[in-house]
């Protein structure tokens, strides 16, 4: 082997590895040692005992299962709508409905009190704010698109005989749906589920924001304990309570997405046009869950004075006491923020797509698991670990501005690798044969092969973890910050937090910026994908 | 100088797919490789390319020992069964690719892949993207793409296989023509026996592994030596003999085995007088205008070529021309 393909090799693996190693493992292995240590274990196994403690345990997984039926329920007629029916606009159905899974968490939260102020239920007997219903309604609108799309490609694929076999045998299209559909459909509800219920269990800015101080989850517990008060000891314990249980719930979600990946063939035929009924109804259903939140948004962001106007986007560029820069200033900050992390994301996840793909199978699994760990683990995890970590030489990185950036890119990683590695591994490997039969060196391979074909995927990614940065708020509000590098989701939350109607104008307007911003990203360059050859659903 | 390999073996996971291999090309010269899936054709056809590892035995261009020399080192073309088109380049970026590889300028390129397209038949194709071709389309764009480098050898793996029978035997026709044009060393892996005596100077047969006769057409039809090659190269009447060398169609060998019949030899006269070899026709089939006729010879199947036409129950008289007993070892 030549020196110049060993050192290559040696990158492909010691870059990532290195990566995620320093502000992924270091953090959480700090969290364990101190929290799993003789001081922190006394703190930890005394928290049992506190009613507190079983509250926010309690309330944390309640809200999570009843967040997660209802995303169900909510979306599986329209995943029968995209599944076996065709209608005018379906791929402008299946784009929006799942851009409210990549808006920013501050965003959808920004909506919400949109809505509760536009329909007067900030009090009185029908109040929303600060109450459970406004979170598991925020949490809906979220990982609808979770289930419409997991269950809705499985179901799309599903042998549809079955069903008519029953038909023909008496059963009602209600009684075929439950008694032949619906347990076929159990692998990929399974799947969905769980990955809605990780997501709600590790909720963090919608429960912030909607909650209030009194609906308190594990998540915002450590955040408190660690920002708020500065009690980073008994953040630590909670932290790896929260550790724990999301450990568990990924391996989880990786066992039955594995059993959701049984290999089926499509049976062709001809896809029957939508009942007017079905259509109205899902429409009607989901657009009051997805569409209304949006919607008022945007008309707040534009009501001012009495009437409408940009005011509201004009004053984003003033300066206010509250922040120490403008929102537009704030905005700035996220966009370099994003893009930098974006390059780190698309090198680290370029680099471990093709050790998964290409590697000895020990590196090979190990990469893949791994580096899908900062995706799985919360915001907590992330920006607790990275908190208490790398605060003292040789890693102090509390005043770099690297430490943000580096954060956001150990979860965009995940994204990429999501759409690249399922692309090379659908690269027929007679393609690099045929390739080297016609002369070119397996480097060369990989740059004519290789490289062109992922080139899509690779943009596809960049452009979800480009969306993820630009909206990240968990972890960023844990990190140790530099007033003039404040975020744009940071920026919203403080507007958000903070009463009187001119702020709430300007955070509605910056909140629509940031959510035009997010969708674009993603709906551009995931349509361009699309044209192409990239695999993978996220 | 041309293709030797010198005791090829190769296994997968401890099984042996290729077992002790020794294969000589002439200069220009057309050798197929014959045998039914499974019998290691297509390993060989990857370990002569340097895809496969041999654990044992050489590979040599003339004195040059190719086995440790790198796939894209060898100069040896090959060209797949499923085409394997590189879906991300029109039909000149793939044509090209082994030119441009291989630093070839720009303009000479266009120039050759022109060339290369007239070649096989697909003038003016160049600039169509690769999933709009039909089957035999994309089959003629994968040869001028393995042609376009002029490989010192090249290697086709069943290139007419995923084709339907009309397209495949007008190909044939025309790649036969076309590679001795050419005077192109050519190693061709098939199954299918009509290909191969439609493409060969030599036909070398293999079966679990070993190359178990290699001829020109005309020494192996004559003569296939074992119940596998007879088979392999379509012979249908094969004969299991007693003690003593006797079966139901009277005394054929010394001993006991197999024998074949060709069916070439075989003369089918109406109307049997008595004492000859009488079949009774079970079933018929016309092919090519010929009636091919299924008999039962005291009960022994034959199958047996004729110019007439017949009905079931129909009898027939047999006779064996010289040459038509060939005897089969095991």
């Amino acid at each position: 082997m030549g020196t110049a393909r060993w050192v290559a090799r040696v990158l492909c693996v010691v870059v990532p590895a290195a990566f995620l190693g320093v502000f992924f493992l270091y953090p959480v292995g700090t969290i364990l040692v101190r929290g799993l240590g003789a001081d922190g274990l006394d703190r930890l196994l005394g928290l049992p005992g506190r009613a507190s403690f079983r509250g926010v345990v309690w309330f944390t997984v309640w809200q999570a299962t009843v967040s997660t039926l209802l995303t169900v329920v909510v979306a599986l007629p329209g995943a029968h709508l995209l599944a076996r029916r065709r209608f005018r606009g379906r791929a402008l159905f299946r784009a929006a409905t799942t851009v409210p899974f990549v808006l920013p968490t501050v965003v959808v939260g920004g909506a919400f009190l949109a809505l509760f102020d536009r329909f007067d239920l900030v009090d009185g007997p029908l109040r929303a704010t600060r109450t459970v219903w406004a979170i598991l309604a925020a949490h809906v609108f979220f990982n609808v698109a979770v289930v419409l799309r997991t269950v809705g490609s499985f179901w799309e694929g599903l042998d549809h005989r079955p069903e008519e076999q029953a038909r023909v045998l008496g059963a009602t299209p209600w009684q075929a749906f439950r008694w032949v559909t619906l347990p076929r459909l159990w692998p990929s509800i399974a799947a969905a589920s769980s990955i809605v219920f990780l997501f709600c269990f590790t909720s963090f800015g919608v429960i912030l924001i909607l909650g209030g101080p009194t609906r308190a989850t594990l998540e915002t517990e450590v955040w408190r304990h660690a920002v708020f008060r500065g009690d980073l000891a008994s953040a630590t314990a909670l932290a790896v309570v929260q550790f724990v249980a999301v450990l568990a719930m990924v391996v989880v979600v990786n066992r039955l997405q594995r059993r959701r990946a049984v290999g089926q063939r499509p049976v062709r035929r001809k896809v029957p046009r939508a009942g007017a009924r079905l259509l109205v109804g899902n429409l009607g259903l989901l657009g009051a869950v997805l569409g209304l939140p949006v919607a008022v948004l945007v008309e707040r962001s534009l009501a001012a004075d009495g009437g409408w106007s940009l005011r509201n986007y004009a004053a984003l560029a003033d300066r206010i006491n509250l922040l120490p820069v403008s929102a537009v200033g704030a905005l700035r900050n996220s966009l370099l923020f994003a893009i930098v992390a974006t390059g780190l994301a698309v090198v680290v996840g370029g680099l471990a797509s093709l050790v998964v793909v290409h590697g000895r199978q020990a590196a090979s699994r190990a990469f893949d698991l791994g580096m899908m760990l900062p995706l799985g683990a919360s915001a907590v995890t992330l920006g607790f670990g990275m908190l208490i970590a790398l605060d003292e030489p040789p890693l102090d990185l509390r005043s770099s501005r690297w430490l943000v950036p580096v954060a956001h890119a150990l979860v965009g990683v995940p994204f990429v690798m999501r759409t690249v590695v399922p692309t090379l591994r659908s690269i027929d490997r007679r393609l690099r044969e045929a390739a080297a039969t016609l002369g070119a060196s397996p480097a060369r391979v990989r740059r004519e092969v290789d490289l062109p074909i992922a080139a899509r995927a690779l943009a596809v990614g960049a452009g979800f973890s480009f969306a993820v940065s630009l909206g990240e708020f968990g972890a960023t509000s844990f990190l140790p910050r530099n007033p003039d590098r404040l975020t744009a989701p940071l920026a919203l939350f403080r507007l958000l937090g903070t009463p009187g109607e001119t702020l709430r104008g300007q955070a509605m307007a910056l909140a629509v910026v940031l959510m035009v911003l997010t969708a674009a990203s993603v709906l551009a360059i995931e349509g361009w994908g699309r044209r192409g050859s990239v695999r993978g659903d996220l | 100088m041309s293709l030797r390999v010198e005791g090829l073996t190769l296994s997968f996971d401890g099984v042996p797919v290729l077992d002790g291999i020794d294969l000589e090309l002439a200069a220009g010269e057309v050798v197929v490789l014959l045998g039914p899936s499974g019998c290691g054709k297509s390993t060989l056809l990857r370990a002569i390319a340097g895809l496969e590892r041999p654990s044992e035995g050489q590979v040599w261009w003339g004195d040059e020992d190719l086995t440790v020399v790198a796939t894209h080192q060898r100069g040896i073309g090959l060209m797949f069964q499923d085409h394997a088109l590189f879906p991300h380049r029109d039909v000149a970026g793939n044509v090209e690719f082994g030119l441009r590889v291989a630093g070839m300028p720009a303009d000479q390129r266009t120039h050759r892949v022109r060339q290369t397209l007239d070649l096989v038949g697909l003038p003016g194709f160049g600039d169509r993207r690769v999933d709009t071709l039909s089957g035999g389309e994309a089959q003629r764009v994968a040869l001028a793409r393995s042609l376009a480098t002029g490989p010192r050898l090249l290697m086709l793996d069943e290139p007419l296989g995923s084709l339907d029978r009309a397209l495949r035997e007008r190909l044939t026709a025309e790649l036969g023509e076309l590679l001795r044009r050419l005077g192109q060393a050519v190693v061709h892996v098939t199954h299918d026996h009509d290909e191969a005596f439609a493409l060969a100077d030599r036909i070398a047969v293999m079966g679990g592994g070993r190359l178990v006769r290699v001829g020109t057409p005309a020494e192996l039809w004559a003569d296939p030596r074992s119940v596998h090659a007879a088979r392999c190269l379509g012979h249908e009447n094969l004969v299991d003999l007693d003690g003593d060398g006797g079966c139901p169609l009277g005394r054929l060998g010394d001993g006991p085995g197999t024998v074949l019949i060709r069916g070439d030899r075989l003369i089918v006269r109406p109307e049997p007088p008595a004492g000859g070899l009488v079949g009774e026709v079970r079933r018929t089939s016309i092919r090519g205008g010929r009636t091919l006729l299924d008999l039962d010879v005291a009960g022994v199947a034959i199958r047996a070529w004729w110019d007439g036409t017949a009905t079931i129950g129909d009898r027939v008289e047999l006779v064996l021309a010289d040459g038509a007993i060939v005897p089969l070892a095991g």
